[in-house]
């Protein structure tokens, strides 16, 4: 049971998409820009990674090793056109804001890396464990960049003034403030991890 | 006679120079052209200039305590990207842009890179660079000059005014046949603190090159690159361009004689420097002729910055009795 909790749990912290890993930075610059955004983003790449998970883990001993990829796209892509869908049906101002961005989380690589690396090559239920991590971690990261950037950047939260009077920088708004931020963070993770050992 | 005999290693013959008097000196070559700012837009731009090199000094002292580093504010480092940060902003700011300027100025500039000597880009350009990115509202309004001498059209100047530059209201199209070159030279027009009293500049950087603190390879390609480039490509008909007017007007004096000379960030060798003088040169006049913004010369400067390491690598000195 820990074993399997470990599955779960390395994706949110010891290999973390974003932060270490360093997978899906597309993505994150582009729609971190509203706690919204990255929670919606978040929530449409974990629905992709569980989904694409379970399927290439069921099928992945009929898939032939020399068009593995194009066979992971496609399922992948099954489940990012159903997303899209229901995200167009209930929530289309969230669809507008993210634009291009959900159709992209095909070739998002967190998605395709957790394909190739390990739901090829492991459980079902593993598979659904690790999706469901690394989902949860992407969303976590997404969470803690967006608030930090829709802060400075817009001087909100969720929508909501904080502080009035505040000017916001508006370098965060834009991808380039958002790839310093993530450098930023990175730093800050990696120090705290080097002295943890 | 037999204590002055000492054996000691090389080297033997040491000058005064280190690197902190070489600051030092930077800083007080800086001085004219910030006493001119403070005469020509009065006392809110020595406010600026305060705010913005104490919060230079603050935040090198406090991030060298944080990482447990030496303290070496005193060496006159942050206390020039303090300074020329200060420089490159307008004289009416609200008091804390200078402060988060400097800040970042240092920290993401300097010191995250290690400090002094290894950072890559110019730090104070960095932080004009973020501050015109996250506030280009304060970065963008400029005032008139307080004592409005001959030449402006508005006489009464007892409240700033804000005006466009000389380069701002060229990129809108207008007509500047009230600034004369002169005026140009001894800064009464619109613009950054530092960048408008000419004169004030050139009497630090006479100062710099005589004693041998810079050597004059960047600051006259680049010049000279952007007179030419103007002067061929500044008006509608090649070979017809206001050349004088893009040399006196912006922070080109500035940045060229005072910024592009960083130590840390430009080539080293002479042929390196002439590329970099060149490549801001050309970058700047782009920016300025068809680019967005009126000015370029810090991005041209950023820019050739991060150049600077492949420059040095094609720019090697062939060392003596090799291929």
């Amino acid at each position: 049971m820990k074993r399997l909790f470990n599955e779960f749990l390395k994706g949110i912290i010891k290999e973390n998409p974003t932060f270490v890993l360093l997978l899906g930075l597309c993505p994150t610059l582009a729609v971190s820009v509203t706690v919204i955004n990255g929670i919606g983003m978040g929530i449409a790449a974990t629905f992709v990674l569980l989904g694409s998970n379970i399927i290439i883990a069921m099928i992945k001993n009929t898939i032939p090793e020399r068009v593995r990829i194009p066979c992971y796209i496609v399922v992948i892509a099954t489940f990012v056109t159903i997303a899209e869908l229901l995200m167009k049906a209930y929530s289309p101002a969230l669809n507008r804001a993210l634009g291009i961005y959900v159709p992209l989380i095909v070739v998002n690589c967190i998605v395709l890396g957790r394909a190739e690396a390990y739901a090829s090559k492991n459980s079902v239920k593993n598979s659904f464990l690790d999706g469901l991590g690394m989902g949860v971690g992407f969303t976590l990261a997404l969470i803690l960049i967006s608030s930090i950037r829709e802060f400075l950047g817009a001087g909100k939260l969720m929508g909501q003034t904080i502080i009035k009077g505040f000017e916001p920088a508006f370098v965060l708004g834009m991808p380039s403030g958002a790839l310093l931020l993530i450098g930023l963070l990175l730093g800050f993770f990696n120090v705290l991890k080097n002295r943890k050992t | 006679m037999k204590d002055r005999l000492i054996v000691s290693a090389s080297p033997h013959l040491h000058k005064k120079e280190s690197v902190s008097r070489i600051m030092w000196l930077v800083v007080a070559s800086l001085i004219p052209a910030g006493a001119a700012g403070v005469f020509i837009f009065g006392t809110g731009a020595l406010w600026v200039i305060i705010l913005g090199v104490v919060s230079a000094i603050a935040a090198e002292a406090i991030l060298q305590l944080f990482t447990k580093r030496k303290v070496s504010v005193l060496d006159g480092s942050a206390v020039i990207t303090g300074l020329l940060l200060a420089y490159n902003l307008p004289p009416k700011v609200p008091f804390w842009l200078p402060i988060v300027g400097s800040f970042f100025a240092i920290a993401i500039g300097k010191q995250i890179f290690g400090g002094l000597g290894q950072n890559i880009f110019n730090p104070a350009l960095v932080g004009r660079v973020f501050l015109m990115a996250s506030w280009p509202k304060y970065m963008t309004t400029f005032t008139q000059p307080l004592r409005a001498g001959a030449g402006f059209t508005n006489p009464l100047n007892y409240d700033a005014v804000t005006s466009a530059t000389p380069l701002a209201a060229l990129k809108e199209g207008k007509l500047l046949e009230h600034i004369s070159y002169l005026d140009l030279f001894l800064g009464k027009r619109g613009g950054c603190i530092g960048e408008v009293c000419i004169l004030a500049l050139l009497l630090g950087a006479i100062f710099l090159l005589i004693r041998g603190y810079i050597s004059w390879h960047i600051p006259t390609t680049y010049i000279l690159t952007v007179g030419l480039f103007t002067y061929i490509f500044g008006q509608k008909g090649l070979f017809t361009g206001d050349w004088l007017f893009h040399i006196l007007s912006g922070g080109l004096i500035l940045g060229a004689f005072f910024m592009a000379t960083d130590y840390v960030t430009s080539p080293l060798t002479c042929k390196g420097q002439i590329f970099f003088g060149v490549g801001c040169g050309l970058i700047t006049a782009i920016i300025r002729l068809w680019g967005g913004y009126p000015e370029g010369a810090s991005y041209a400067i950023l820019m050739m910055n991060a150049a600077t390491p492949i420059i040095d690598r094609y720019t090697k000195i062939r060392v003596y009795g090799t291929k």
